[in-house]
């Protein structure tokens, strides 16, 4: 599933801090109802400079820094979607939105339900999540599974630039509140992209397959994708082909294309940065399982992050899961074959 | 028509007029309410009533505190540490939030007040151990009686209620001294920390550093109060507005509230005025949203310049102790930079101790394969990660 039109015009290296700004920005142009608003959005244009330049084009009511408050900013928002807005708020960093968690489990997750779609929450709450850049404590928490517990709220995350851009779009065009998770150690990764060209919005909920291959799926998202891409780069040296699944969305979840993926290739392992015990890879692997057990050759495996509070950026590298983890999962997959052979097992 | 005019109001129902049979205020407000002008001593008659020790006292902890804040801005270059929140230009308050306490009380710092810890005794090299990134906390907090630097903003305000609570009912006479930027006094923690404090009269003092900006955001988009000392008189306690970079009255306002609340009188709310001579942290573009005349006026401020003035006034500013001082302070920052450019040696397996009391079965599995891992990459990655899975598997329930 491809989410952009060939562009008309020359694409050219862009991050994916600057597609997301290029969304915000098209997103406001677009749509006079989007309000952007935040700790430090304004004249900073956030501490990623993911806002920078909005309020200058769109004024201060449009891009609104706001007091230091993140149940405020939430709850403020939720008033304004009541009203017709469609805010969009940010979250300075992940383990700073806590305070936010009453209005989002108590009002913004459920508002459509509780009042039987008579108010909806057009609303999109944008976090940089996840380790990797040296952040100090409360930093670099992946968060999705509290998210993903919460029934009422959309869960999305880019892990390439047009997704970025496509996703954004479609995250502030949605009808129903969306979590939008951007990996913060993906904000400086370039593609070359072209922001001057029409691109589509990418429809929430679809996953992509980023590499074929034939001898099992990686399914993953987000921050842990470049990880993944590499390590089946390198499994193609010990003959190994393996899939890559990019869900994209967690919520919705495509288990149509997950599903379609293991089936082919009868094994899978699942592979993210939050805590492996109670974090999202156990509700996937349980979703191909019940799907998917006549079709597997082994049982689903996940890499994760240990299940320890988010450790101190001199040791996070032994925590975040890595090529050669991955590599000694997939081994763990016990093909009778070269690799496994080659391992010595 | 003015609503006073239009039918229906209370003027035209005279009988229905006034408050409540019932109503009254609970307290009266005028004591509570701060001083119109940020509390000053220095530059004023009542400074001759200092006690010379004192602001030679003062005057040393100023002068280590900034040279403190240089040294770790420099190490944030050297990339020996990887953030600094420096706090030159408020050494004032960080000074005088260590010397008002004794030492059976406490102190919640939030995350710029490293030089308040460091005041009150703590290892200049323990401090940064948050900033530096080789742990979360580089201290035990009963050491010294201070809590973890606190990063989340405000959290830890309703921590050293509880705690002022509990000592006070264990018959301690134990005082918190809790501090927050202006920015930190917007969130929900702040207000429910001050109203807990006020209802239960716990001891404890909050100390609020007003530096004009919360990152980019200045104080006229984070409150509409005439002043941050004010929001104590809606919670019913003191509030007290006070020249942040004048160390002497810093002192004395503090020094104050702590015995107020060590004699059971509750809590205080202090404001300190105060600046941010550097940008938020090395990593924030400070030209962004302020412009460098605005600095300068606050440079001109400054909290060493002012008591180096009340010290010459009274011929303490000798060459000797000024110099005395600069030595102690320069001792003091070669200790930290040959310290700060050792490695600190980390063992990775420390990720598994301390998330619980009692290892899990889980965790114990986990340590396992990490450990597997690290004789992997030290013996250049042969069988042993494949051995290690097997224990990794024993270690299961
Ligand atoms: C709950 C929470 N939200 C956001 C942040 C991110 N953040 C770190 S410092 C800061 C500004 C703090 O300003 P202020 O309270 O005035 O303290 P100062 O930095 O001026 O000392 C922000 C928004 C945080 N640490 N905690």
């Amino acid at each position: 599933m491809t989410t952009t039109a060939a562009p008309a015009t020359a694409r050219k290296p862009a991050t994916m801090a600057q597609a997301l700004t290029r969304a915000l920005r098209d997103a406001m142009a677009d749509d006079p109802s989007v309000h952007v608003m935040g700790e430090d959005v304004g004249a900073l244009g956030g501490v990623f400079r993911v806002t920078d330049g909005l309020a200058k084009e769109f004024g201060e009511d449009r891009c609104t820094d706001t007091a230091l408050a993140e149940a405020g900013i939430l709850g403020t928002a939720v008033g304004m979607a009541m009203y017709g807005l469609r805010p969009v708020v940010e979250m300075q960093f992940d383990a700073f939105a806590y305070p936010a968690f009453e209005q989002l489990i108590s009002h913004v997750a459920r508002m459509r339900n509780r009042t039987r779609g008579a108010l909806t929450m057009p609303l999109t709450i944008r976090i940089p999540y996840g380790g990797g850049i040296g952040g100090v404590e409360h930093h670099s928490d992946s968060s999705e599974a509290y998210y993903l517990a919460t029934p009422g709220l959309q869960v999305v995350t880019p892990a390439t630039v047009e997704d970025a851009y496509g996703l954004l779009r479609a995250a502030i065009a949605s009808d129903d509140p969306v979590v939008f998770l951007e990996p913060k150690r993906l904000y400086w990764s370039k593609a070359d992209w072209s922001p001057d060209a029409p691109t589509e919005v990418a429809p929430l909920g679809r996953a992509a397959v980023r590499r074929r291959g034939s001898s099992a799926t990686l399914i993953t998202y987000g921050p842990s994708l470049p990880v993944c891409m590499e390590a089946a780069e390198a499994a193609v040296a010990e003959g190994w082909d393996l899939e890559v699944v990019d869900l994209r969305s967690l919520m919705p979840f495509d288990d149509d294309t997950v599903c379609a993926s293991v089936r082919r290739t009868g094994r899978a392992v699942v592979v993210h940065e939050s805590n492996g015990f109670g974090g999202p890879g156990g509700e996937i692997a349980a979703r191909i399982t019940e799907r998917c057990f006549h079709h597997l050759e082994a049982p689903v495996l996940r890499v994760a992050g240990f299940d320890i509070p988010y450790p101190p950026p001199m040791l996070e590298r032994h925590h975040l899961p890595g090529v050669d983890r991955i590599l000694d999962t997939v081994a763990r997959l016990q093909w009778e074959s070269d690799w496994t052979e080659g391992r010595g097992e | 028509m003015t609503v006073l005019e239009q039918p229906g109001s209370s003027r035209n129902k005279s009988s229905l007029a006034g408050p409540p049979p019932t109503w009254r205020p609970r307290v009266d407000p005028a004591p509570l309410l701060p001083d119109e002008e940020p509390y000053r001593l220095l530059g004023t008659d009542a400074a001759a009533r200092l006690d010379s020790g004192l602001l030679t006292r003062l005057y040393t902890q100023l002068v280590r505190g900034r040279r403190y804040n240089a040294q770790a801005t420099a190490l944030t270059r050297q990339g020996r540490l990887a953030v600094y929140p420096s706090s030159t230009g408020q050494e004032a308050c960080e000074v005088a939030a260590a010397l008002a306490l004794e030492e059976r009380d406490w102190l919640f710092p939030s995350y710029r007040d490293t030089l308040a810890a460091v005041a009150r005794g703590l290892d200049p090299v323990q401090a940064l151990t948050l900033l530096r990134g080789d742990w979360h906390n580089g201290y035990d907090p009963h050491e010294h009686r201070i809590a973890p630097l606190c990063t989340p903003l405000a959290t830890q305000l309703p921590h050293a209620v509880g705690l002022a609570h509990a000592a006070r009912l264990k018959g301690d006479e134990v005082v918190a001294l809790a501090m927050v930027g202006d920015g930190g006094t917007s969130e929900g923690d702040f207000h429910e920390a001050l109203n807990f404090a006020a209802v239960w009269q716990a001891p404890v003092v909050f100390l609020v550093q007003n530096n004009g900006f919360a990152i980019s955001v200045p104080l006229a988009k984070q409150t509409a109060a005439p002043s941050l000392a004010h929001k104590a008189v809606g919670y019913g306690m003191p509030g007290r507005l006070v020249d942040g970079n004048d160390a002497p009255a810093m002192h004395e306002v503090l020094t104050e509230a702590v015995e107020r609340a060590r004699r059971g009188g509750g809590p205080t709310l202090v404001e300190a005025v105060t600046y941010r001579i550097e940008a938020h942290t090395n990593a924030d573009d400070a030209t962004r949203y302020r412009s460098d005349a605005e600095v300068e006026t606050w440079r001109a401020h400054d909290p060493i310049a002012l008591l180096e003035h009340e010290l010459a006034a009274r011929d303490l500013l000798t060459d000797a102790f000024v110099g005395a001082t600069r030595d102690g302070a320069e001792e003091l920052a070669a200790d930290l930079r040959e310290r700060m450019n050792a490695d600190p040696e980390l063992d990775p397996m420390d990720l598994f101790t301390d998330v619980f009391a009692e290892q899990t079965s889980q965790l114990r599995a986990q340590a396992a394969l990490l450990r597997a891992e690290l004789d992997a990459e030290a013996n250049g990655h042969t069988e042993e990660a494949a051995g290690a899975e097997g224990s990794a598997e024993e270690a299961r329930p």
